[in-house]
């Protein structure tokens, strides 16, 4: 019959419980409040502190009561952390958010900091165990590098793109290609050679580092652009009308160039890190599995 | 043609055919008139190789023609053989212009200027009507075509495109789409801009202009035809270009005048309405019969038997059962009473109101769409704020409804021949109350399209469904205790208004105390700050606005405006402050919502110094979401792009719980403020795309999602008609390998939609094409996938009524 919200007493909006929380935009860093931030420092800090209090002869090491607790916690949250990368891919139904395993990931993560470099008891050298340790803080530092970029690039990636998609971007390249090819016919050779050179310069050009840095510079569009551009300005030409033509089609060309540049610098600084973060988390899963092994046998 | 035929059939689609089989069958003199010089136009017109389906799948075919799911050559290629074999009379090229004469002697005018003599007619034309021809000097060389079936067909040729409408736009694409072909294609349009034509055809239109694979003519019109050329009115003058071949896609004449022509009355002026007609398919004009599309049924094989029927009716056979009748009879199965199928629905049909004027024949298709139950005294039939558009209508017994959630005892009762459950019909939304039996209850139970087919059909059945929900809504509503008999008065004044999208019901600082009940749609309330328009609130179906007027000083406080087109009752003030002095719960709770309201306009005045830019933010977004559909959806998703990084880990979580296929696109859609709407269904109150389903599969489902059942035929009716395009036409891939084994083995494609070519692969050529789109992750534990998937929060799905208030901008600045 009648509909939801339908009656006197709520119907002003103020006067209703606040906005559900899935009503709302809330980051996966802002999760609860930063409900798994409290607990990683209520943890690290429980760490820090019983390591202070806790004597342990000799000195603090792996091989204490207490080492081998740190150590395991460590070890069961390292594998822990890398069961997000199996999370993310399962679609299993269930009352399960990746949001919230994303924000426990990242405060976790980071709580391993303490208890790794606790475990350690700060007795590093050149072997297996410092080894694992280290890959740890590299895995850590890459995560930390990921947070950074995914609280800041969002933003720029969102108003690069302006509400055009990665496809229409590229099909906005190829389709100044095409005109550029058409308008360019009655040009002599030489001309027509530098609009090829400007033609043939794709978004993919450069290598990685121009890719990362978004420096492109002299590019065949660039060339072409200040070519034509000398050429219209001594006015007198009888081509000047297709020089004109030519020169906005280049401008085009090269507005549109670095738009889709710039949508894919962004887009590989959002991932790049993961090429890094994840290979070592396996290097990590190995030199720690190493480093149980050893430790056992030598016992 | 001395003789008169005892039947002449006219159109030769499934339903032609098929009577045109029985009446070759029976032996009786016949003649089966086609327009074109082919069988079945319209399933001519479908592309090659479509597959063509045979739906309801439980309804038993019965004709003398063959016809199973299948390809459309092979459907047609059936057809035209048995046609051949079984003697069937065809005339090709038979254009029927006029039906003159009475039952027994009927001359049908062709435009050959031949003329059949009939002692009865068959019309099965179908609805598709005749394409508009050119009515210039020329217009009928043979070199003008009105349709174009394979764009590929045609090399090296100067091809005119008329027409600026989607048919003529795509034409053109589509000639034009392969440089090898080596057509030069010209589109021409009278009018300086492509406005009836969707807007991504537009776009492509444009670009190839651009690239000049299209020459494009605005403002010009055709003036004359000749051979090898075309004469043009341009705003520049007369000119002549070459043209080998007129492509004319000026639009369509729907059949219904050259019925009407013909003596045949339809049930109402509604663009939807059917011809009138008896339950031997017979019109009101004697001896011209009416079945197929044309006299409301869309699918093949429904259209094949009533050809059977027809046929068997005009040869006496006045026994024969309808081939639905085991379909109805399982329908009355479970009641008690052990009645036949007609005399259960003689009793149907006398016993609930707004069944009466149905004829026998349109409550038999009627019953098909619709369910009986029977209940026992007391049983629960719906609960308050589950979902449901269907509306029942009690034939015997009576229900009550329940008026407080927590006194179960307050009720008010609803007697025989009434029906319940209207006002989600109207708003598209959830139930408002509980309704139980009072007694041992009879109720029939009709779903949301076969209401409205209903309504457009019988118009007393629509003034009493809007009456009777104008009436419930208002009791609702405003609660209380309130009695229909209270309400009689306000009844009396209670006018019903469409409003246009934009336009106000409202404007603040008129004087007026009138109270708006919103019937459907969705509004916005604004007030002007500074020279401004601040967004307040958005106001859903099913509420009302105006009472601040009407318990104030008469002077309006705010602007309401219709998001979308809606529709809203108007009640006059003076007689409701009348109930309010006699309710004084009534006129408390109404005084509540008034200072709830009052302290939100308070709240945004104090915001107006200290955060003006905040609040002309947030009122810019508000009104943004609400230019891109957001006013009439009830579910959306939303993406804040402060926090996506791009993964697309939606669109795989989508496509990986629902076969493979993503039904959402996260980069397309528009932006504003870094708040995105991707390409993704919202749930509308009213779906568009519900609005032309031949076999009916778009329901609402339990959580108020729209989702499309397996009996989808591929016709694509309902991509084409959804406004946000978030319908794909896909064919459904099989089950990928686990993600374990590609974890650790790399088989298959992994997360995510599979690309194209992997699908292409594992797919054979005739699966059909299936219209998919979001179903909100329905019957997935846990919901929707899209929002479980996000690793950063950037996804949710809201109803706009939570996301869109000013209370959202409350808890944020604090």
């Amino acid at each position: 019959m009648a509909t939801r919200g339908a009656k006197f007493s709520d119907g002003g909006e103020i006067g209703r419980p606040p906005i559900p929380a899935d009503a709302q935009h809330e980051g996966f860093l802002r999760y609860r409040s930063g409900y798994w931030g409290k607990m990683a420092l209520g943890i690290s800090i429980t760490m820090i502190v019983a390591y202070l209090l806790v004597d342990v002869e000799p000195r603090h090491n792996g091989g204490s009561w207490f080492g081998y607790t740190l150590g395991t916690i460590g070890v069961g949250l390292i594998v822990w952390l890398t069961m997000l990368g199996v999370r993310k891919r399962a679609m299993t139904p269930g009352r399960w958010s990746l949001k919230a395993w994303t924000s426990a990931h990242v405060y976790l993560g980071l709580s391993l900091v303490v208890i790794g470099t606790l475990h350690t008891g700060f007795q590093l050298g050149w072997n297996v165990h410092t080894l694992a340790w280290v890959l740890m803080m590299i895995v850590i530092a890459t995560g930390i590098f990921g947070i950074s970029v995914y609280g800041i690039l969002p933003r720029q990636l969102s108003a690069n793109r302006d509400e055009a998609t990665e496809v229409q971007m590229l099909e906005t390249v190829a389709d100044i290609d095409r005109q550029l090819f058409d308008t360019a016919q009655p040009l002599d050779a030489g001309g027509a050679a530098i609009v090829q050179e400007a033609i043939d310069e794709t978004a993919f050009d450069g290598g990685l580092r121009q890719r990362l840095s978004g420096r492109y510079r002299g590019g065949g569009t660039t060339r072409a652009l200040a070519d034509f551009r000398s050429r219209s300005s001594s006015g007198d030409h009888p081509l000047d009308e297709l020089y004109d033509r030519l020169e906005a089609l280049l401008a085009r060309k090269q507005a549109a160039l670095s738009r889709i540049r710039r949508h894919l610098r962004i887009k590989a600084m959002l991932q790049i890190w993961l090429y890094v973060h994840v290979p070592l988390t396996f290097a990590l899963l190995a030199a720690l599995s190493a480093h149980i092994v050893s430790v056992f046998f030598y016992w | 043609m001395a003789d008169a035929y005892r039947i002449a059939i006219i159109g030769s689609g499934p339903a032609g055919i098929s009577a045109a089989g029985r009446a070759a069958q029976l032996g009786i003199p016949h003649i089966l008139l086609e327009k074109t010089d082919h069988l079945s136009d319209t399933i001519y017109k479908y592309q090659k190789g479509k597959h063509v389906m045979a739906t309801p799948s439980q309804l038993v075919l019965r004709s003398d023609m063959d016809f199973e799911a299948g390809k459309r050559e092979a459907v047609l290629g059936t057809w035209d053989e048995q046609t051949a074999s079984q003697g069937v009379n065809v005339r090709l090229n038979s254009e029927v212009v006029a039906i003159e004469g009475e039952m027994g002697n009927f001359r049908i005018a062709l435009t050959d200027g031949a003329t059949v003599r009939a002692e009865n007619v068959v019309l099965a034309i179908g609805t598709q009507g005749n394409p508009n021809t050119l009515r210039i000097p020329g217009g009928d060389l043979p070199h003008v075509q009105y349709q174009l079936d394979d764009p590929e067909e045609y090399v090296d040729e100067h091809i005119t495109v008329i027409g600026s409408g989607d048919a003529g736009i795509e034409n053109a694409l589509g000639l034009a789409a392969d440089a090898e072909q080596g057509n030069t294609v010209t589109i021409l349009n009278r009018s300086a801009e492509f406005a009836r034509a969707k807007d991504a055809n537009v776009k492509l239109l444009t670009a190839a202009g651009e690239q000049g694979r299209i020459a494009i003519m605005t403002e010009t019109s055709p003036a004359e035809l000749l051979p090898g050329e075309i004469v043009l009115d341009t705003r520049d003058g007369r000119t002549k270009i070459r043209c080998d071949r007129v492509i004319a896609r000026i639009g369509s004449a729907p059949p219904r005048k050259f019925v009407e022509a013909c003596g045949v009355a339809f049930t109402s002026e509604d663009r939807e309405a059917f011809p009138k007609l008896s339950s031997a398919f017979e019109s009101t004009k004697n001896g011209i019969f009416v079945i197929g599309a044309l006299a409301g049924y869309p699918l093949i094989k429904h259209c094949m038997n009533q050809g059977y029927d027809v046929v068997e009716f005009i040869n006496g056979n006045t026994d024969l059962k309808p081939a639905d009748e085991p379909l109805l009879e399982a329908k009355f199965k479970g009641l008690p009473g052990g009645q036949t199928v007609d005399q259960w629905l003689d009793f149907l049909r006398s016993r609930v109101a707004i069944l009466h004027e149905l004829s026998p024949l349109q409550m038999r298709e009627f019953l098909l769409d619709s369910d009986v139950h029977f209940y026992r005294k007391g049983k629960t039939i719906f609960e308050k704020n589950e979902p449901g558009s269907s509306i029942f209508g009690i034939a015997q017994g009576s229900v009550l409804v329940e008026l407080s959630e927590s006194d179960k005892s307050l009720t008010q009762e609803i007697e025989e021949g009434s029906i319940f459950g209207e006002v989600g019909l109207v708003s598209g939304r959830r139930r408002g109350a509980t309704i139980r039996t009072a007694e041992d209850t009879i109720v029939v139970e009709i779903p949301r399209m076969a209401t409205l087919k209903l309504m457009a059909s019988v118009p007393a059945a629509r003034r009493a469904v809007t009456h009777i929900s104008t009436e419930r809504q208002l009791l609702q509503m405003f609660g209380a205790g309130l009695k229909s008999e209270e309400l009689v008065d306000v009844m009396k004044t209670a006018e019903i208004v469409t409003v246009k999208a934009g336009e106000s019901i409202i404007e603040e600082g008129d004087e007026g105390i009138d109270l708006f009940v919103i019937r459907s749609g969705s509004m916005v309330v604004e007030k002007m700050i500074g020279r401004k328009p601040a967004f307040l609130s958005y106001v859903p179906a099913g509420s009302y606005v105006g009472e601040m007027a009407l318990l104030g000083d008469g002077k309006r406080t705010s602007t309401v405006r219709a998001a979308i087109k809606s529709e809203v009752v108007r009640i006059d003030g003076n007689v409701f402050r009348d109930v309010l002095a006699r309710k004084p719960g009534l006129l408390a709770s109404a005084s509540e919502k008034m200072t709830t309201q009052q302290r939100r306009d308070q709240f945004v005045e104090a915001k107006k110094d200290s955060f003006s830019g905040v609040v002309d933010m947030y009122s810019s977004v508000a009104s943004f979401l609400v230019e891109n559909g957001i006013g009439e959806a009830t579910d959306v998703l939303l993406i804040d792009e402060n926090l996506c990084v791009g993964c697309d880990n939606c669109e795989k979580a989508c496509a990986d719980s629902h076969d493979g296929l993503s039904r959402l696109d996260r980069e397309a859609g528009r932006t504003y403020a870094h708040l995105h709407v991707p390409t993704s269904c919202r749930h509308c109150e009213h779906p568009h795309c519900m609005a032309d389903c031949p076999p009916n599969a778009i329901h609402r489902g339990d959580d108020g999602e729209v989702f499309i059942d397996e009996t989808c035929i591929g016709c694509g009716n309902c991509q084409r008609n959804c406004p946000y395009g978030v319908i794909r036409m896909e064919k459904v891939p099989p089950p990928k390998p686990s993600l374990l084994s590609w974890l650790f083995f790399g088989s298959g494609p992994g997360p995510g939609e599979p690309d194209h070519d992997w699908i292409v692969e594992r797919v054979s050529d005739d699966t059909p094409k299936v219209a998919i789109k979001c179903d909100m992750c329905a019957g997935i534990e846990g919901g929707p996938a899209c929002v479980r998937a996000c690793p950063t929060g950037a996804a949710i799905r809201v109803a706009p009524e939570e996301f869109l208030s000013v209370a959202q901008l409350e808890t944020e600045r604090g």
